[in-house]
């Protein structure tokens, strides 16, 4: 028994190791390709950012309408549902909208790298690049990562607006709470730091998810099984390795 | 750059082991400059592995591959990418990449090493094209193509910048006759043409015999036999006799090593 936590731990080490030795080639090869590799940085955040759009907005359109219910139910308990616009902009700002948006990110951006990678290592496509003297990390993996890194800090900050705008619908429309106190005590409460904890935020759950999938998907053996396998667990570490880095922060930077 | 040495590809006392597996055990292989080289053996017996190990995808336990004159032990990532940049490897299933179409999965390694105008990278990817028949292919996706023309599109890859080595893995596999036709003549044709050396790894006797100058039988990390073709077929041992006319049984056995039938017959059930 402690026998095999122990083999589960070294295996775990092993893999976190690899891990970052593959973050630091990544980092590496990044200034060059920045410059050569521009056409197919933009391209992925696209891929990963605009067609991802559909899923964030409506997302956070309805977690916004959702944070407006239960905050006028609860604010007005003591009066005080004038609040509404700092509570939902404070919780979407440094909470919501980032780890929202990162577990979205994970399931839709993050599979379609990890299963798109994969599928490139089963068919031989790595390997043929391989073999034409150009590097997969850089001609592959590469901008794929940038595009995430680009992509989710924009995304979340798109998830927090169109969320705002949503409790803003259901708070101050339907629900009939003062506008000008809405706005007006949004501005008043809301700083700096509270944004740029959400920036932080944004940035890390960026790295660290699209790291994630492009490691999936790059390590994933060359099979159909180890494809789907990698897909999967993209989403589960990402998932739990965004949750966890953001008690992290959060506490970082209480 | 190194001087012409009479060998493209010279293989010492090659070792290398997969886990507990001795896949290659002392191996001596020479490619000839010029010729057609086909390495044949029985499936499993680490063919597409030792293209692995020419094109240093792969490094050997023990002894030396020599490619164009270069020891592939001495050189760095960048010393082997260089050496790659001389080969022109051609892969079972193709390998295209399936987000270009054809045109611009010729072009790719144009785009990647050279800094060429746009003009020049479209004569040479054409003519590429047309020299196996599919110039009229180049706004197709790798999906809406056959095996046969995904194949000779990744011939045409291979060889847009003009490597001096081509290596052909399984070419003949799973093609139907007009298309393997079509493959046998381009390998001899692009070799003659083209002044290049080509290997090629297969175990389809009757369409490697028409085309390759020199062949090497492999069987259990070893090469069992070498010669022109004729003198293969002609051969006295019985393992080649066994491969090149296609015999069930023989040194290579039918059977998968198994416990003794009667008893596993008689025996309990996941015996």
């Amino acid at each position: 028994m402690l026998r095999e936590l122990l083999y589960a731990l070294a295996g775990f080490l092993q893999t976190f190791g690899q891990l970052q030795l593959f973050f630091l080639r990544l980092v590496a090869a990044t200034p060059r390709a920045i410059w050569r590799r521009f056409p197919l940085i933009v391209q992925q955040v696209h891929n990963t950012g605009a067609l991802s759009l559909p899923i964030i907005i409506t997302s956070a359109f309805f977690v916004g309408g959702v944070l407006g219910l239960q905050g006028y139910d609860n604010l007005s308990r003591f009066g005080s549902e004038d609040a509404l616009g700092v509570f939902v902009a404070l919780s979407l700002m440094k909470e919501l909208g980032p780890v929202v948006t990162a577990l979205l990110f994970a399931g839709r951006a993050g599979t379609a790298l990890a299963s798109e990678i994969g599928l490139m290592r089963a068919t031989d496509q790595l390997s043929a690049m391989e073999m034409m003297a150009v590097d997969p990390i850089r001609r592959v993996v590469m901008p794929r990562f940038l595009g995430g890194v680009i992509a989710m800090p924009l995304l979340a900050a798109i998830f927090s607006a169109v969320a705002i705008f949503g409790a803003y619908m259901v708070g101050v429309v339907l629900m009939g709470v003062d506008l000008g106190a809405f706005w007006a005590q949004m501005r008043e409460s809301v700083e700096l730091a509270d944004i740029m904890e959400g920036v932080v935020k944004s940035v890390v759950f960026g790295v660290a998810a699209s790291l994630l999938a492009v490691f999936e998907g790059y390590n994933a053996l060359p099979t159909a099984e180890g494809v789907g396998r990698a897909t999967t667990r993209t989403v589960v570490i990402s998932s739990i390795a965004v949750l966890v880095l953001d008690f992290m922060i959060t506490a970082v930077l209480m | 750059m190194a001087q012409k040495t009479e060998n493209v590809v010279e293989i010492r006392g090659l070792c290398y082991a997969r886990g507990q597996r001795q896949i290659f055990d002392h191996l001596d292989i020479d490619i000839k400059r010029g010729k057609v080289t086909a390495v044949m053996g029985p499936s499993g017996t680490g063919k597409t592995t030792l293209l692995r190990l020419i094109t240093g995808q792969l490094v050997p336990d023990r002894g030396t591959i020599v490619v164009d004159g270069e020891d592939l032990s001495k050189l760095n990532r960048g010393g082997i990418y260089r050496m790659r940049k001389k080969i022109g490897m051609l892969f079972q299933n193709g390998a295209l990449l399936t987000d270009y179409p054809v045109f611009e999965n010729v072009a790719f390694p144009l785009r990647e090493h050279t800094d060429l105008p746009d003009r020049l990278i479209r004569h040479i990817v054409l003519t590429k094209l047309h020299a196996v028949g599919l110039r009229g292919a180049a706004t197709l996706m790798p999906s809406e193509l056959s095996g046969g023309m995904a194949r000779r599109v990744a011939l045409a890859r291979a060889m847009v910048m003009d490597p001096e080595i081509l290596i052909y893995d399984e070419p003949f596999v799973g093609l139907d006759p007009i298309s393997m036709g079509v493959i046998v003549r381009l390998v001899r044709r692009m070799n003659d043409i083209l002044g290049i050396s080509s290997i090629v790894v297969s175990h389809d006797v009757q369409e490697i015999s028409t085309v390759a100058d020199v062949s090497y039988l492999i069987s259990d990390g070893k090469v069992v036999a070498s010669g022109s073709p004729e003198e293969l077929s002609g051969a006295p041992s019985e393992l080649v006799k066994q491969f090149m006319h296609g015999m069930a049984d023989g040194p290579v056995p039918f059977h998968y090593p198994a416990p003794d039938y009667a008893e596993q017959l008689l025996g309990r059930e996941g015996d």
